[in-house]
């Protein structure tokens, strides 16, 4: 029996896992680094542990340190979570050596699972459907190929090779990538198939070899190979293919001598034939899709498999509804899925019914490792929560979770949420024709929701006349005058914003009464903006009729052409965060009054915050266009800084492993 | 709490003909105005806006604090007169860094931005204002100097300009100056006698006379930078406290200097923070006045849309009916209003009027005159009844009240009746008028049949014959002169007044004015003259 439970991860499976313990009576310890010393996980533990430290190597990579925190607060089990230390069989071996329950699978079954190709021969003597792998490039007959690194996980170190040419280059990079990250140089190329699914089949397994496996996910939205939409059932499995899948993902588990939860993963190829892809050993980000339709605790179920106990149930659990989960994560799938950080103002989604457990009936299921104020590193995964729709139909699912997303606040960071509905809305997503190159295939659903011009310039209207109405009530005199007043009509009022497609100025004017007098929005050229503005207006005719029936400063309706619109306005520091049901935006107001630029021309600047990971320059030496300079190391990604032209290299003032923020000088180009 | 009732009826005939009569003036004035913005013509503005430089409106808009009200004074200055309409310059009250401000600004491209008469009375008028309620002066700065061809007429009151910088100087009213162009001849004084200069680099020039006249008076060739440009002045003569990098840099600076003040206000604030709007629609306003300029109006018609929650307490209600006085509020602000409700003014009346200011000074409370009178009532009955001695006391009390006085000219403001509502003459801290409102010395009908009786009287004085034809076309000259001379935008165009107002805009020009007021201490007056009794 477990009476204490220390979690050997961070975000929301902590929170998720430590949710189950509450409910079962077990006891909690938490551990965190230094960043997350206020993070939800740690309030919500029993016991919390302090990893000193901020990266995953320093802290949540420390078995040492997590064995030493067990025994400090007493815990007799370690759980892992997913990704970090939960398929590291070393870790797994070292928690059963110190005498604690290991709630995962047996150090052995990891070790043989994690190889794909020692575990090759194996499942194939089992008759798991396999593809062929090839551990040498002269090896490979045929194109197009994947390469990929033998260990690891998390679609690291992987490449796709179409020519011939490129593939001894793609196993040399992806065997240093690999030895780099994951400690194992090894790499294997696999006959990579077009338009494939990825289609996973949960399992749990008792001590006593009790298989219980749940109904199929499938998690074919992906973006660099890491899943960003799962669902359960597959729309493209039937129950044929289904009992041949359960079938398959047993025959693994049995031949690996696996225990505890995990899912078995398959290629699908169009055709309809599927082929082993990996097994992956722990709980994973997409468990909460089976909770739903099973109606299971899953985390549960673990706890009392790593216990010993036997599995309450000897059949598959039937299958209620559709479920559809969705990764929020901070980055920016327009801007090459950049990483973003900073302090998350407000995490808000309307109308959740339930989290970190199975819902008891049809609804949304938020789970989430941030709230109003979290602050999202740069040190960990980008995830932030994961929210899922559950309903009687997929059809019903997609559009519930669609419109939740839509209709949330999430102030601060850049997230994937307008991707993520425009996937679920997207025809072919509603029909069930996905595929693990969906993205590449539907590059329209990179376009921000708010994406028509009206749509974009209402909503900048409504953030200037909420600053307005922010700024009348907070004047120390005449408050009580109309905003704006004149007895002699002369320019407008004028803002100007940092949106996502640049700067544009907005302009307005109000009447007497508070009625919009005339406005416009415009984009305008950065470097003229000092007197941009001013002169006439350019009121032109192609804005929408527009009337102000409210305006405060966190909440501004308008009629826009016949029809009244809210929008909410959410105001922090220079940044209006405007949501409405067209969508959201932030527009990040730029001083009235700017100062005269400190940069030189040819200055590069971080792209976002992070570590200088490499340095590929010294002042002085010349650059081609497109050359890499150095790259800044975020959320365990390596983010590029190449030369925007020729030039020569004046100066680097940056030095690997310094942390920079967003926007820090890193080198300047005097360009020829 | 004392609701005011209406009888407005926007279904009334009469409503909407005048409301249509007062729109057409509204036009009128609209016209004005559009010649003031209009600036020394598009020809100019154009190449002034290419040089990168702004316009005087457009320099204020980026002044003020976003979305601060700016009340325009004397906009329409000028007004048929030899002189452009605004007369080349833009003054008028307005709210930077959080601080109600006058601020005065030179239009370039009115020739040049020379400072003709009427622009100088109306900067003298602008710094009037800010010495009596103690607000800050901001001089946006782009001007030739004096009007030479009108030196005669100019000479004076452009050395009264610079007295006021020195004196509020002296009464710790800060004074900022900006120099976005030229400052010569006289204009150079304006950054020399301010508190703080901030002058736009490659753009300022001051210097005593421009490079023509040194070369003239002493032979020396100079150019304009080395005689008086912003980096020479900031680094060489110290007459530059801040080098600005352009036009907005030298707005942020200026701004930089009123945030820096560490102002204070010395009135008390408004009683009520968040007043209540008046229970009735302004709009109504444009319809009280009678299109004939005639039929009187109940100017509780009028409160009933310009006070807090259209709340006023009346005093005396039932004595000297024909002014209508009592308490209210105006945006937070307590005030005494004293209000024609018939034309002529009679004893009760004025002994009323007498009684009111003197209480209102007796607890510090501003007074609001808005002022429909035509005169005041003759006849052996009325003179013998003491009409001169009561109406004396009520122009004394005027004269003397030291509570500030705001006077609008809602329909008639003639001859003693005038000085008695605190006319321009009697010094209100400020005094606008309805499109509608006439000012004269006697009622503009009276003035005709005097003018009219005198040319008759003359004719006979010398044995002359009177024609009947003469007479009525006399008549009909002096009507349409009298007529000309008497109405809003020609007053105001010789400055008689600081605006012809939309009468939707009383209440909000009333509160900015309370407000600026406020700037400085309020008190009533601890002794008045002897009043006859």
């Amino acid at each position: 029996m477990i009476r204490r439970l220390l979690v050997a991860n961070r975000g929301e499976i902590a929170r998720r896992i430590f949710a189950t313990c509450r409910l079962i009576g077990i006891e909690t310890v938490a551990v965190y680094s230094d960043a997350d010393a206020d993070a939800p996980h740690v309030a919500e533990a029993d016991y919390a542990v302090h990893l000193p430290g901020n990266a995953p190597t320093a802290t949540y990579l420390r078995g040492d340190l997590i064995l030493h925190a067990a025994r400090k607060t007493g815990a007799d089990a370690v759980h892992p979570g997913y990704g970090l230390l939960a398929d590291n069989a070393d870790f797994a071996a070292a928690v059963i050596d110190a005498g604690l329950t290991w709630v995962g699978a047996p150090p052995k079954a990891i070790a043989l699972l994690t190889s794909r190709l020692e575990s090759r021969a194996l499942l194939a003597d089992a008759g798991v459907p396999m593809l062929p792998a090839f551990g040498e490039p002269e090896h490979v007959p045929g194109f197009p190929v994947l390469v990929k690194a033998d260990v690891g996980s998390g679609g690291r170190a992987m490449r796709i090779v179409r020519d011939p040419d490129t593939l001894s280059d793609a196993f040399a990079a992806v065997r240093r990538e690999a030895a780099q990250l994951f400690g194992n140089g090894a790499a294997l190329a696999e006959p990579y198939i077009e338009r494939a699914r990825h289609i996973e089949i949960p399992v749990i397994v008792d001590a006593a070899g009790g298989v219980i496996t749940f109904g199929e996910r499938e998690c074919s939205i992906q973006r660099r190979y890491q899943k960003l939409i799962e669902e359960t059932p597959s729309p493209a499995v039937a129950p044929g293919l289904r009992a041949e899948l359960c079938t398959a993902a047993t025959a693994v588990v049995r031949a690996s001598g696996f225990v505890g939860a995990g899912a078995v993963e398959f290629l699908l190829t169009p055709s309809g034939e599927f082929f082993f892809l990996e097994m992956n050993t722990a709980l994973q980000v997409e468990h909460a899709t089976s909770e739903c339709v099973s109606g299971f605790d899953l985390v549960r179920l673990q706890l009392l498999v790593a216990e010993g106990a036997p599995l309450p149930m000897n059949a598959p659990p039937p299958v209620r509804g559709h479920a559809i989960e969705v990764r929020l994560c901070a980055e920016d799938p327009a801007y090459a899925w950049l990483p973003s950080t900073g302090r998350l103002h407000r995490f808000h989604v309307p109308d959740v019914t339930g989290s970190f457990k199975p819902l008891p009936q049809p609804g949304l299921r938020l789970d989430t490792g941030v709230g109003d104020g979290s602050v999202v590193g740069i040190h960990y995964d980008s995830m932030l929560a994961k929210l899922v729709a559950w309903a009687p139909t997929r059809h019903e699912a997609a559009r519930m979770l669609a419109a939740a997303l839509t209709r949330s606040h999430v102030h601060g960071v850049v997230i994937n949420r307008d991707l993520l509905v425009r996937v679920l809305r997207h025809p072919a997503f509603r029909s069930g024709n996905v595929d693990i190159s969906f993205l590449d295939r539907h590059p329209e659903v990179f376009a921000p929701l708010l994406s028509s011009v009206d749509a974009v310039r209402v909503s900048c209207l409504a953030a200037a006349l909420a600053g307005a109405a922010a700024r009348r009530a907070t004047s120390p005199v005449l408050a009580t005058i109309p905003s704006g007043w004149r007895n002699v009509p002369s320019g407008a009022q004028i803002t100007v914003y940092d949106g996502p497609a640049g700067p544009v100025e907005v302009g307005y004017r109000l009447e007497r009464t508070g009625e919009l007098a005339g406005w416009w929005v415009r984009a305008v050229d950065p470097e003229e903006l000092d007197l941009a503005g001013l002169g006439a207006p350019p009121l032109t005719d192609d804005h929408p009729p527009v009337a102000v029936v409210a305006a405060a400063p966190d909440r501004v309706v308008l009629d826009v052409n016949g029809i009244r619109l809210a929008f909410g306005v959410h105001r922090v520091g220079d940044v209006s965060y405007v949501d409405s049901p067209e969508g959201s935006v932030a527009l990040t107001e730029l001083p009235r009054f700017p100062r005269p630029s400190e940069l030189a021309d040819g200055s590069l600047t971080a792209p976002l915050p992070g570590a200088i990971a490499r340095v590929m320059v010294v002042p002085g030496q010349r650059v081609r266009a497109g050359d890499l300079l150095l790259t800044v190391e975020s959320m365990m990604v390596e983010h590029p800084v190449h030369a925007p032209a020729a030039g020569v290299v004046a100066s680097v003032p940056v030095q690997p492993g310094i942390h920079v923020a967003a926007g820090t000088l890193l080198a300047v180009l005097n360009p020829d | 709490m004392a609701v005011l009732d209406t009888a407005i009826d926007p279904r009334n005939p009469a409503y909407q003909e005048n409301r249509d009569a007062m729109l057409e003036r509204l036009t009128a004035l609209g016209n004005a105005l559009d010649l003031a913005r209009a600036g020394g013509g598009e020809r100019h503005v154009t190449r002034h806006h290419a040089r990168g430089r702004l316009m005087p409106r457009e320099r204020i808009d980026l002044l003020l604090d976003q979305d601060a009200p700016f009340l325009e004074l004397s906009p329409v200055a000028g007004w048929h007169t030899d002189h452009p309409v605004g007369a080349g310059v833009v003054t008028g009250l307005g709210v930077v860094e959080g601080v109600e401000c006058v601020i005065v600004a030179h239009d370039p491209t009115v020739r040049g931005g020379v400072l003709n008469p009427i622009a100088l009375r109306k900067i003298e008028r602008a710094g009037e204002i800010a010495l009596a309620n103690r607000l800050p002066l901001i001089s946006l700065v782009e001007s030739a100097g004096a009007d030479l061809p009108a030196q005669a007429e100019a000479f004076v009151p452009g050395g009264s300009v610079l007295r006021d910088l020195a004196r509020l100087s002296a009464d710790r009213i800060p004074t900022v100056c900006v120099v976005f162009g030229d400052a010569v001849d006289m204009a150079a004084w304006l950054p020399g006698l301010s508190d703080y200069t901030v002058l736009v680099r490659a753009q300022a020039k001051v210097s005593v006379a421009g490079p023509r006249l040194v070369q003239e008076a002493t032979g020396e060739v100079s150019d304009g930078e080395a005689l008086g440009g912003a980096a020479m002045h900031a680094t060489r003569s110290g007459l530059a406290d801040f080098l600005a990098e352009d036009e907005r840099d030298a707005v942020r600076l200026a701004r930089r200097c009123l945030r820096r003040l560490n102002w204070r206000k010395l009135g008390p604030p408004p009683r009520t923070a968040l007043a209540v709007p008046p229970k009735y629609d302004p709009e109504d306003l444009l319809a009280i006045p009678s299109a004939d300029e005639r039929g009187p109006f109940d100017p509780r018609e009028v409160l009933a849309r310009i006070v807090d929650g259209s709340d006023f307490d009346e005093f005396k209600s039932g004595y000297g009916p024909a002014l209508v006085t009592g308490w209210a509020e105006l945006h937070g602000y307590p005030v005494g209003v004293l209000a024609n409700a018939r034309g002529m003014l009679v004893s009760a009346e004025a002994q009323k009027a007498a009684q009111f200011i003197q209480l209102a000074n007796a607890s510090g409370t501003p007074l609001v005159f808005l002022q429909n009178a035509s005169g005041l009532m003759t006849g052996a009955e009325f003179e013998q009844g003491g009409i001169v001695k009561h109406a004396s006391a009520m122009m004394s009390a005027v004269a003397t009240s030291a509570v500030p006085h705001l006077a609008v000219n809602m329909g008639a403001a003639h001859g003693a009746a005038a000085y008695a509502m605190s006319g321009r003459a009697m010094h209100p801290r400020f005094l606008f008028s309805w499109p509608n409102a006439r000012a004269a010395a006697l009622a503009p009908a009276q003035l005709t049949g005097v003018l009219t009786a005198l040319a008759r009287q003359a004719a006979e004085v010398k044995g002359q014959r009177y024609e009947e034809d003469f007479d009525r076309n006399l008549r009909m000259n002096v009507e349409r002169q009298v007529d000309a001379q008497t109405a809003a935008l020609f007053v105001s165009g010789r400055l008689h007044d600081d605006g012809v107002i939309d009468p939707r805009d009383t209440r909000t020009v009333l509160g900015l004015c309370l407000s600026a007021i406020h700037s400085g201490p309020v008190g009533g007056a601890d002794r008045f003259g002897v009043f006859r009794m």
